[in-house]
């Protein structure tokens, strides 16, 4: 970095090709989900969270994502990293609990982050203790009905400090959210159970960091704010297809990434 | 036996306080708790997969997390969270599920909770606890307190008969000495057997052992029980439960693994809804031979 502060695009820059690397190494999809939820990631945990914070990957199936993240910010090392989806590594293609505090809970079946979330942030606010909880969900991931569970809990208990972030990619396994089982415009329904929400553009960090960290959030319960995302962003056969969610890179799609990026193999 | 561990967790607040979580239950039975709680009893809805979740995410935070709801919704519905959420980080939550077996009756099969804690204890790290008598749940719900681990509460209707005097808990028990062959009951069920052979001799009565922890692992048979086997060479088992994961399988394993061979061995289990058609929890007991009448004639006492 020659002494010069990393901007945000350097940080991302360098993110977005570790993260490129580490699939490509391992051979592993969802890179597409990753790639859309990387922003919000690196915003959170370098420009919101502070140490009494929990975050939570209710969508587990972005763990590239936060583990480069957590690469980032120092937390994991390059070795760790290589590890990815090996024998014997604890960087699972979905996130494992219980050896560092950066990743508190277990995710991976959709549905099930958001209700750890809210039981996280009811239990710190029982206690008297400091510290918010930050929940990163996916877009279809709505469709499971344990979510509005937690919603309907998070509202009614006035769960004030969770904020949970929707990754609003528009695609999911087989089809895009509209097409599968569409819940689309989510706002008008979440607001419909009387949580505040905000929509940003997710790729766009100082926008995420402006919803999440507002003043002026709603005494009554959780903030949600819904990132508009590109699945696949800056992998120019994966942007907003459907293939950027299972399959895996090819070292053309990495060089090709890599150059819109500015980063060397 | 709600009465009862209301009381038990009442005394348990009072010496170490918790989170209790209902799926909106308790009517006429936890009012008393709930007024001791006050902001830590939750009432989180009839919405039980985001209940065991969020107990998760308590217990992840440190505190100790107990849930109350009807056996089924508590474990079946769920299931996936129990799995994930609670059983594979090992966080210290304890269910609480009313109306073991066959306990709701004519409510429906829907209510009734015949396999319970054998699915449960497929799972990492979770004990389950079955106390035969209401006298049993303020040292099962100590005892549950105490330990590290997940930890499911079956409770039942307490069936002592009177003038029984029940024995100081354990998870194995004698509850009735007898020259004959030993018999192992699970729960609750114990209470009619007790009664229908409180006025055999002795020397023909088969001895009542029973069990009220879960899994033999963390419980094994006291080496008593297993010389009466041996000696008998017969031993017979009655439980609530589906015969897939119940009691009788798990004996019959630790026998076989232990070299303990039986000339016959009797499991009479729960056999779901023979006649197709649904009634009071005698009723179905007697469908599955599982009624104090059908068990003394299985034992030749009459």
């Amino acid at each position: 970095m020659n002494g010069q502060p990393e901007t945000y695009a350097m940080l991302r820059a360098r993110a977005v090709g570790r993260l490129l690397r580490m699939h490509l190494e391992s051979h592993v999809g969802h890179v597409g989900g990753n790639l859309s939820a990387l922003d919000a990631l690196l915003c959170l945990h370098h420009q919101v969270m502070g140490p009494d914070d929990r975050f939570v990957l209710s969508k587990g199936h972005a763990a590239g994502a936060l583990y480069v993240t957590l690469w980032t910010t120092g937390v994991l090392d390059d070795a760790q990293l290589h590890t990815f989806h090996r024998d014997g590594t604890r960087l699972a293609g979905h996130p494992m609990a219980g050896w560092i505090p950066a990743i508190p809970v277990s995710t991976g079946s959709l549905g099930h982050g958001l209700s750890l979330a809210v039981g996280m942030a009811m239990a710190r606010r029982l206690q008297g203790r400091p510290g918010a909880i930050y929940c990163l969900t996916s877009d279809g991931e709505w469709q499971e009905g344990a979510m509005w569970e937690a919603l309907i809990l998070a509202r009614h208990q006035r769960v004030n400090h969770l904020t949970v972030l929707v990754d609003v990619n528009g695609l999911q396994g087989f089809g895009t959210t509209d097409e599968v089982a569409s819940l689309a415009d989510l706002a008008p329904r979440m607001t419909g159970f009387g949580v505040g929400v905000v929509t940003v553009d997710g790729h766009d960090p100082e926008a995420i960091r402006q919803a999440v960290v507002r003043q002026d959030r709603d005494p009554d319960g959780p903030r949600v704010v819904l990132l508009r995302t590109i699945k696949g962003k800056g992998v120019s056969r994966f942007e907003n297809r459907l293939e950027s969610h299972y399959l895996p890179l090819s070292p053309e799609d990495y060089a090709q990434a890599l150059a819109v990026v500015g980063e060397e193999p | 036996m709600r009465t009862a561990v209301c009381a038990a967790l009442m005394a348990l607040y009072q010496q170490d306080p918790f989170v209790f979580l209902t799926g909106d239950l308790g009517f006429q039975a936890l009012e008393p708790l709930r007024t001791l709680m006050g902001e830590r009893f939750i009432n989180a809805g009839i919405a039980e997969q985001n209940m065991v979740s969020v107990a998760a995410g308590m217990a992840q935070q440190g505190m100790a997390v107990w849930i109350y709801s009807i056996a089924p919704f508590c474990y079946a519905r769920p299931f996936e969270q129990i799995r994930n959420d609670i059983c594979h980080h090992g966080l210290p939550v304890r269910l609480i599920g009313n109306g073991g077996g066959y306990g709701y009756g004519a409510m429906g099969p829907s209510h009734h909770a015949l396999e319970d804690y054998g699915v449960l204890l497929t799972l990492p790290h979770i004990r389950a606890y079955v106390p035969i008598f209401a006298q049993d749940v303020g040292a099962v719900v100590q005892r549950m307190a105490a330990e590290s681990t997940p930890g499911y509460l079956r409770l039942g209707r307490c069936e002592r008969p009177d003038g029984y005097v029940v024995p100081p808990y354990a998870p194995w028990r004698l509850l009735l000495p007898g020259g004959g062959q030993p018999v192992v009951v699970v729960g609750p069920l114990a209470g009619g057997l007790l009664a229908a052979l409180a006025s055999v001799a002795e020397e023909w009565r088969p001895a009542v052992w029973g069990v009220s922890e879960l899994p033999l692992t963390c419980h094994p048979p006291p080496e008593s029980f297993l010389a009466a086997v041996r000696a008998s060479r017969r031993l017979v088992v009655l439980e609530e439960h589906v015969v897939q994961g119940g009691v009788g399988q798990m004996l019959a394993h630790l026998l076989v693994q232990q070299g303990i061979a039986v000339d016959a061995f009797v499991h009479r289990h729960a056999l779901g809804y023979l006649s197709g058609t649904c009634g009071s929890q005698s009723f179905h007991r007697r469908e599955c031979g599982l009624d104090p009448g059908s068990l003394l004639h299985l034992l030749g006492v009459v």
